[in-house]
């Protein structure tokens, strides 16, 4: 049975049992002549809860847990003998998966029965070609082990997935039963709903924070195993990226890190004025029928896909900064380069500054404008006197949060500061960020064990340090702002 | 008390006599409208150099809005427009000619709720003479922010602390920190729109003083929603109903024997 068809025969019954315990707590009222506690759908959805919401947690579970016990037994089946020179056993239980997975493919096509593996146990040089069949290409021969483990893992997830749909239905049949049976007249039917539902909101936050702590772990322990292969001091304090296919890499993040905040510092300088000005501009002068038309035009530029940006930057500006300033200036004759990717990326992040901003100044209360007016201040002494001032920790805000948007942006740097890690002052060479490296050093090969792919869980844990701080410090400061101001 | 006061409607002199004196204020035939709304409807006022004038009336009636009109701050709201004229020392103040932002110098307001600025005490004071550059030097802005805060009666409470934030003073201070900092500016009229209604009897009763000293060099106008106090620090009084000036008259006539049956209905009570 599979997952889908597990969940509908739960949800079936939830409803089955919303249906009944509905019936059933009216009949009862009426029977016995006391006065329902809750409204009867209650205590329909209590049964239809005690139906869905244990054995779907239980479905979870296993799902999660049944194939971590099955790899275990399954890799204690395979010998030393049977791991080829220089492989790891990660990569024969990958075989061993496929295999597995080819033979399933054989019995749903062949229209032949559970025997037919038997036979093809007999017979091992036909495996290959049978498995190629059905789409299973095998390099060299399978190893007697291996086919066994293979079979092994087979029959323990058939197995497995029997007991999984019956424990899973048989939870909420008898949970769903227990409670029918109980309902009467008296029972905080209204109660136990409340509880399930914050019981589900505890539930959906845990699950974003759980995922942004396995996050983390994962890069932790990722970049740990990277620096037991690779030394540390190498990777923060060398100015050479040079990773190389047969090992003998540099990976020196610093020339990453230097086009990174080169390209955002120029995407900044780009977006806060002009943002500001937006802001400023659509808050204070802006009448009401322009304003809603013009804040969710410019809001359209962050839903742009940075691909279009990116092309954009690689089409136009690049070309255009190559021909009418870099050349002539002689200072450059690549399209890529630092200022274009900068110059898009600053167009991008615009409409966070301006947006946020415009939320944050239209907050300043009017009180406070009317009391600079009423001192005879004009209406841009009263902006930039006492709205910014007052608006500026909400302001810092936005402004590290279009920060840490451009450090980490990447279609836009690749396609317009091209892939060259390089450490230069010049804003019209070519370089590129980290992002852009996390991306080229996965690409192709997805075994994680040499530094060359290792190496994108520390750019990637030295980026996320970096945005974290960037947070941390946007806190603290409109933290002390607001000390200061309120 | 004022039980035996009848509807003697006889006469207005008083308010013909007014009219005689110089006034530092006059305003004839004004007409406030919001969009289609018509706030103020033909209101006249005479009102009188170094004295406190006070308005009444009951909440809506259109206080704020003439208020407002003496310093033009309604040229702030959009949908608002003003007819008829307002005379300061003889010059209209809707006057193409006159710039409001200068006026708003010469015609201080102080608001219903403390509006310190999130910036030091020292800067509260300081904002208004820096716009309007009346400091040279460094000294000489010290010596204005001083005298303001003295005459305002908040120098003693924060002499030591004039670099910490307005916001962190008590209700009753920051409201005498708007005195101040209007005051800083030497305007020659103070208008003052429920300026005591956020504060506690005491803060009240001090700024209340204040008034009093601030009579001798300056023209106040000052709405309040409290008899008591309308009675306590004005000279005159002004009542509005629906957006007409009702009755205006020296403030202890007013409260002992107003001219107008609604003046008497609403200091005896009846509505608002
Ligand atoms: N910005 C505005 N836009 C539209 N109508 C307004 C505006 N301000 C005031 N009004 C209207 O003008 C009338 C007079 O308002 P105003 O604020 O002057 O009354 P008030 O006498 O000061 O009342 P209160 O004692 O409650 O402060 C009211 O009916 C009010 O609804
Ligand atoms: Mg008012």
């Amino acid at each position: 049975m599979s997952v889908g068809v597990i969940i509908l025969v739960v949800l079936v019954l939830a409803a089955l049992g919303y249906v009944f315990g509905r019936q059933r707590a009216m009949a009862v009222s009426q029977q016995s002549g006391i006065k329902l506690h809750s409204l009867p759908s209650y205590y329909g959805q209590m049964v239809g809860l005690f139906a869905a919401v244990p054995a779907l947690l239980a479905l979870v579970l296993w799902l999660l847990i049944q194939p971590v016990v099955i790899e275990r037994s399954v890799t204690a089946m395979i010998p030393d003998s049977a791991i080829p020179e220089g492989g790891a056993l990660s990569l024969v239980m990958s075989d061993v998966r496929r295999i597995a997975g080819g033979l399933d493919a054989v019995l749903a096509k062949g229209g032949v029965g559970e025997a037919e593996v038997d036979r093809i146990a007999a017979n091992p040089s036909d495996l290959r070609a049978r498995l190629a069949e059905v789409g299973v290409p095998l390099v060299g021969d399978v190893p007697v082990a291996v086919f066994e483990a293979a079979r092994a893992y087979r029959s323990m997830t058939q197995t497995g997935s029997i007991l999984m749909a019956a424990t899973v239905i048989a939870i909420a049949a008898v949970l769903a039963g227990l409670v029918y049976r109980r309902i009467e007249p008296h029972m905080r039917a209204r109660n136990v709903s409340e509880s399930f539902i914050k019981l589900l909101l505890i539930a959906s936050s845990l699950v974003a924070i759980l995922t942004t702590v396995g996050i983390i772990l994962s890069l932790v322990f990722e970049t740990i195993s990277f620096f037991k292969i690779y030394p540390a001091q190498d990777f923060f304090f060398s100015t050479v990226w040079n990773p190389q296919f047969r090992g003998g890499s540099d990976l020196g993040i610093l020339p990453l890190l230097w086009g990174t905040f080169y390209v955002s510092f120029i995407a900044l300088l780009v977006a806060v004025p002009i943002g500001l000005m937006i802001a400023i501009y659509l808050s204070e002068y802006a009448g009401k029928s322009l304003r809603s038309f013009a804040k969710p035009a410019i809001e359209m530029l962050a839903g742009i896909p940075t691909i279009v940006y990116g092309l954009f930057a690689l089409v136009t500006i690049g070309p255009f900064l190559r021909d009418y300033l870099a050349q002539p200036l002689g200072l450059g004759s690549s399209s890529s380069s630092v200022l274009t990717a900068g110059l898009v990326m600053g167009i991008m992040i615009i409409p966070f500054v301006s947006s946020l901003s415009d939320d944050i100044i239209n907050a300043v209360p009017q009180a406070l404008r009317d009391g600079s007016y009423g001192l005879g201040a004009t209406q841009s002494e009263t902006i930039r006197k006492v709205v910014m001032p007052a608006a500026l920790p909400g302001i810092v805000g936005a402004i590290l949060l279009a920060a840490s948007r451009a450090i980490g942006e990447t279609m836009i740097v690749v396609l317009g500061a091209g892939a060259a890690a390089k450490l230069d002052l010049n804003p019209f060479e070519a370089m590129t960020t980290v992002t852009v490296k996390i991306v080229s050093q996965l690409t192709g090969d997805t075994e994680f064990a040499s530094p060359e792919t290792l190496v994108a869980f520390a750019l990637g844990l030295t980026l996320f340090t970096f945005t974290l701080a960037l947070n941390v410090l946007a806190l603290y400061i409109v933290r002390k702002y607001r000390e200061q101001y309120e | 008390m004022m039980n035996n006061i009848s509807t003697t409607m006889n006469t207005t002199t008083t308010t013909k006599a007014a009219a005689m004196i110089d006034s530092k204020i006059s305003a004839r035939n004004v007409q406030v409208f919001y969009g289609e709304k018509h706030a103020i409807r033909d209101v006249n006022i005479e009102i009188r150099p170094r004295s406190v004038t006070a308005f009444i009336g009951p909440s809506g009636c259109g206080k704020s809005t003439f208020l407002r009109c003496i310093n033009r701050m309604n040229d702030t709201i959009d949908s608002c427009r003003v007819e008829g004229n307002i005379l300061i020392d003889n010059e209209n103040i809707y006057d193409p000619k006159v710039d409001p932002v200068q006026l708003r110098a010469k015609v201080g307001m102080v608001f219903q709720k403390p509006n310190p600025f999130p910036k030091s005490i020292y800067e509260n004071v300081a904002y208004g003479p820096r716009i309007h550059g009346l400091a040279r030097k460094k000294s000489d802005l010290d010596d204005i922010v001083a005298s303001a805060l003295q005459k305002a009666g908040l120098w003693n409470e924060v002499k030591d602390r004039l670099q910490e934030s307005g916001t962190g003073l008590s209700g009753g201070q920051q409201q005498r920190l708007c005195i101040a900092r209007a005051v800083a500016v030497s305007p020659e009229i103070i208008l003052m729109d429920e300026p005591c209604s956020a504060l506690d009897p005491i803060a009240t009763a001090k700024v209340e003083e204040l008034i009093h000293e601030l009579r001798t060099n300056f023209t106040i106008v000052i709405v309040t929603h409290s008899m008591q106090q309308a009675a306590r620090v004005s000279q005159r009084t002004a009542m509005f109903h629906l957006g007409l000036l009702v009755e205006e008259n020296d403030t202890d006539k007013m409260f002992t024997n107003p001219d107008d049956q609604r003046t008497q209905d609403y200091i005896m009570g009846r509505f608002g």
